[in-house]
């Protein structure tokens, strides 16, 4: 039965993270459910406070043959990374 | 002098959620789908848990040293005060909602009414288990909806479950000796008082399910005073045979 219900990525929100975070995914027949499974899946333990679900096939995901052009470029650019400023102490922690 | 009367409603509620508990449990690891195997194991998990409030304050209030444990373990049928409806056997996910449906509905009216409980213990009870209730109800009732308007064999098996589950619920609304001095009490409402709302919610979600409530007004009765069907039986040979062989053993 649940290979014919599609299936729904979930993102839970913990106590105290401010992001919804990929926990894994479900079958269900729509988004209602969708919630209610991962509710029942996901949140066993107290682990979230906020349940979002999508369409797995509403994703799109870029390819992993594009690995090379698509991150390569990004390497040996260290000085993207905002670690050489000094930062003045009365603008405190960042 | 030991509180007959209270551990006698105690055992009748501690033991519908036990027998109810262990009946939903049954489905673990054989349910339609991995997603309702693990919704049914916590529903189970849930009902297991608010028997282990209401058999440990029974026997508290029974005075005789007994644990949850040998309420739940060492008892036989006979001593038994769980509704007939709960031991109903699962046979199709159907039947197992539709038994869920009918008796979260009032498993949530009854929960409301005990927080207004004059026995303290009796109201923290209810007022813990009612969260947990309060989804039951909303999931029961939403599957209930969704198979009952759902294909023609969903369709058919939902009116199935309701035919033959219904005869089982008058129950849940009779009043006995016991329930009248606790309701003189103000430790329970009169079951009967129950009725009327269960059945305006139970009327609104069968009609949204293009279900049909059977007319017959005739009503199945004997669990509340420990008269069972020969159901409850095996499902306590089952749930029992591990205590009963390794008596006193721990984790």
């Amino acid at each position: 039965m649940s290979s014919e219900w599609p299936l729904w990525e979930v993102f839970i929100r913990g106590q105290h993270g401010l992001n919804h975070r990929h926990v894994g995914s479900l079958h269900a027949p729509d988004a209602e459910m969708a919630i209610r499974n991962a509710r029942d899946v996901y949140t066993r333990r107290k682990e979230g406070v906020s349940i979002w679900v999508v369409r797995s096939s509403e994703i799109t995901a870029s390819s992993p043959s594009e690995k090379g052009p698509l991150f390569d470029p990004a390497d040996s650019k260290i000085y993207r990374h905002p670690s050489f400023f000094d930062i003045p102490d009365e603008a405190g922690h960042m | 002098m030991a509180d007959k009367a209270l551990f006698e409603f105690l055992t009748r509620i501690g033991d519908t959620t036990l027998v109810l508990g262990h009946r939903v449990s049954e489905w673990c690891g054989h349910a339609p789908a991995l997603e309702e195997d693990i919704a049914l194991a916590n529903t189970a998990l849930d009902l297991i848990g608010h028997t282990r409030m209401w058999l440990s304050r029974a026997g508290e209030v029974e005075g005789k040293g007994r644990t949850e444990d040998d309420l739940a373990f060492l008892r036989e049928a006979h001593e038994f005060r769980n509704y007939l409806l709960v031991e109903r056997p699962n046979e199709d996910f159907a039947v197992t909602i539709t038994r869920q449906f009918l008796f979260d509905a009032w498993h949530r009216l009854m929960l409301i009414s005990l927080q207004e409980s004059s026995d303290q213990r009796v109201s923290e009870i209810a007022e813990k288990a009612s969260k947990e209730v309060a989804y039951h109800v909303e999931r029961s009732t939403d599957l209930v909806v969704r198979l009952g308007d759902g294909t023609e064999e969903s369709h058919r098996r939902m009116q199935h479950a309701v035919d033959i589950l219904w005869p089982y619920t008058g129950e849940l609304f009779t009043d006995d000796e016991t329930d009248r001095e606790l309701s003189d009490r103000g430790i329970i409402p009169l079951p009967s008082s129950l009725e009327g709302e269960w059945k305006t919610h139970v009327d609104g979600v069968l009609s949204a399910a293009t279900l049909v409530r059977p007319e017959r007004e005739y009503a199945h009765k004997g669990g509340k005073a420990g008269v069972h069907t020969e159901h409850l039986g095996f499902l306590l040979a089952e749930m029992q045979v591990t205590h009963r062989a390794h008596p006193g053993a721990t984790w």
